[in-house]
């Protein structure tokens, strides 16, 4: 077998242990999901009354804030790769994999595919649970499959930056602290109100930061919106983030050996 | 003390067997802090090796640099013919490591994790199939191949790890601390099972703190102490370093006590425990005698032993601990 052949052999290696570990569980993959149907609802029915007075309407208001909630969901279920990578870290299993003739990188790509699927698949039960609500999309299924390679891109991302933040982590408590930021960011973007809504100061930064462009993407192509720039400025913040995550990440898993 | 390697010299002077673990000067720090500071090794393939330290003696680091996991600051070592520094692929390809902490998932059961072993040695699907079969026969856990590996004892980890070891059929295997925190009987069988892995001919590179396993395992034994190798040899050269063997008599009556004094003039006193210490060879003879010149005298002990040195004197002798008394209880130095 060729180098690249071992790299693919041992990443798939490494993949289906982690997809064994969401089955067996689940846990993570269902808080992944249930968080972002929880806000949906909340803000739905909580909040969207009085939000959604501005935009026409509860059912209004449930078209604008769909695409954000998928964003926020899939940000925040991409940031649990960091408690699985920390947790492996701090077993004896990863000294294990180290000592075998195997591919290095393999460990790191393992998690980040597996993570990306469980991603992907952790957005299916909140876009049924938005349809059941009164969510409606005029989209294509060309459109359908654009918004999930955005999607993906943008899981690919986060992914990486938190494995990252994981392997800077010492215990897998403050492996589980530090993504909260990041879960955080899409408050401060457009998913729940426009940026244009917001105070001069946060609305610079909203308009500025990356989760906004990804969500104007998400709501152009499910909802038709205007999408203007918005589709290559997500796709090079995507690829800027996951570059620097997965650098970041290679020289963190390196140097960890030396000491 | 002499804190020089003393190797033994080879009998029959036929050609060496070649070397399954070779080191020359290993050195490493963490800082300021020095943990070897110039480790020489050559281990005969097919034997079992025992680095024997108290805790913090540099033990892990050692294996840790011979199993790939730890860059050495300087020195040179060959694992099973390929040069740590250059080839450490090649190195992890013929060596098994377990160490002091069973390295298992967890979530897996014990037959998944050596599948996932299995998978990550390309074996390929029905080789693996067969492999993990026969190892949890053989360890004796396949009656709970189906149970996720959490659930184990601390035995049955310690079996399901050295099984994952063995899944690639290593050449050199290195075990460190393979029986700290485990019982008696699990320590037996663990015994057994490397005893077994000798007899089919892999060189095991035993760590340990217990004296008893390097006793009972190694064919070779070197202890260190502060990043140093300070003795080398067999258990019987090692123990033959320590002056003989005695025979400890203790009396409750200070007059008997006084009266076996003059009897045995060369003995050691031990006044406030109204014992003597009388040297000799530990032989039937030696003791014949000793007891038919306290019967001759009219001596009655309250109390009698035999004491042969052991590896705990060894131990504690050439770590810097002196030699102890009869009965005093091993304690090991938690140095650095």
């Amino acid at each position: 077998m060729s180098t690249f052949a071992h790299a693919v052999h041992d990443s798939r290696t490494m993949l289906r242990r982690n997809l064994k570990h969401a089955i067996r569980y689940p846990s993570v993959g269902l808080g992944a999901a249930m968080m972002p149907i929880l806000m949906l609802l909340l803000f739905v029915y909580a909040f969207g009354g009085s939000i959604g007075a501005g935009m026409g309407g509860r059912d209004a208001y449930i078209g604008y804030l769909t695409p954000g909630i998928i964003v926020m969901g899939v940000a925040a279920g991409s940031m649990s790769t960091s408690i699985a990578v920390c947790n492996d870290m701090t077993e004896g299993i990863i000294n294990c994999f180290r000592t075998m003739n195997i591919t290095r990188s393999s460990f790191l790509t393992g998690h980040v595919i597996g993570s990306v699927i469980q991603t992907m698949l952790c957005c299916v039960p909140v876009v049924g649970v938005a349809l059941a609500i009164g969510f409606r999309s005029g989209a294509s299924p060309l459109r359908w499959l654009a918004a999930a390679g955005l999607l993906a891109a943008v899981a690919f991302a986060v992914t990486w930056l938190s494995v990252a933040l994981g392997l800077i982590s010492k215990t897998v408590e403050s492996a589980s602290n530090k993504p909260l930021l990041i879960q955080f960011l899409p408050f401060l973007g457009s998913a729940f109100v426009p940026a244009g809504s917001m105070s001069p100061g946060l609305r610079w930064f909203a308009e500025n930061q990356p989760f906004t462009p990804v969500i104007e993407t998400l709501r152009g192509l499910l909802c038709g919106t205007a999408i203007g720039d918005n589709g290559w400025i997500s796709l090079a913040w995507c690829a800027g983030i996951a570059l620097i995550g997965y650098l970041w990440s290679r020289s963190l898993f390196n140097s960890s050996t030396k000491h | 003390m002499p804190s020089s390697v003393m190797p033994t010299p080879r009998k029959g002077g036929g050609v060496r067997p070649p070397a399954a673990v070779s080191a020359f000067d290993l050195r490493k720090s963490y800082g300021d802090k020095t943990v070897l500071d110039g480790i020489d090794l050559r281990i005969p393939a097919g034997t079992v090796f025992a680095l024997l330290g108290p805790n913090g003696a540099g033990k892990t680091t050692t294996v840790q640099i011979l199993s790939t996991l730890v860059a050495a600051d300087g020195g040179q070592a060959q694992v099973a013919g390929h040069d740590i520094g250059t080839a450490p692929d090649r190195v992890r390809a013929a060596i098994g490591v377990t160490g002091q902490f069973a390295a298992l998932d967890d979530l897996l059961t014990a037959e998944e994790n050596l599948l996932l072993m299995a998978d990550l040695l390309r074996l390929g699907k029905r080789e693996g199939r067969a492999r993990t079969g026969e190892l949890l026969e053989r360890f004796g856990i396949a009656d709970v191949a189906r149970k996720r590996a959490a659930t184990f004892s601390g035995g049955m980890r310690r079996r399901l790890d050295l099984a994952m070891t063995l899944v690639g059929d290593p050449q050199v295997i290195f075990l460190d601390e393979p029986t700290t925190g485990l019982d008696p009987r699990s320590r037996r069988t663990m015994w057994d099972m490397v005893r077994e892995l000798v007899a089919g001919g892999t060189t095991v590179f035993l760590t340990t703190q217990y004296l008893e396993e390097a006793d009972q395992l190694a064919d070779r034994i070197a202890v260190l102490d502060g990043g140093r190798l300070v003795a080398e040899g067999t258990a019987d050269e090692l123990k033959a370093r320590i002056p003989g063997s005695h025979v400890r008599l203790r009396f409750t009556d200070p007059a008997e006590y006084e009266r076996a004094a003059g009897a045995f003039p060369g003995a050691a006193r031990d006044d406030g425990e109204l014992a003597l210490r009388v040297a000799g060879d530990g032989g039937l003879d030696a003791l014949r005698a000793l007891l038919d010149r306290l019967d001759a005298a009219g001596i009655r002990a309250a109390d009698f032993s035999v004491h042969t040195p052991d590896l705990d004197d060894v131990f504690l002798a050439l770590t810097g601990q002196g030699t102890p008394g009869p009965g005093a209880p091993l304690h090991l130095k938690e140095n650095r």
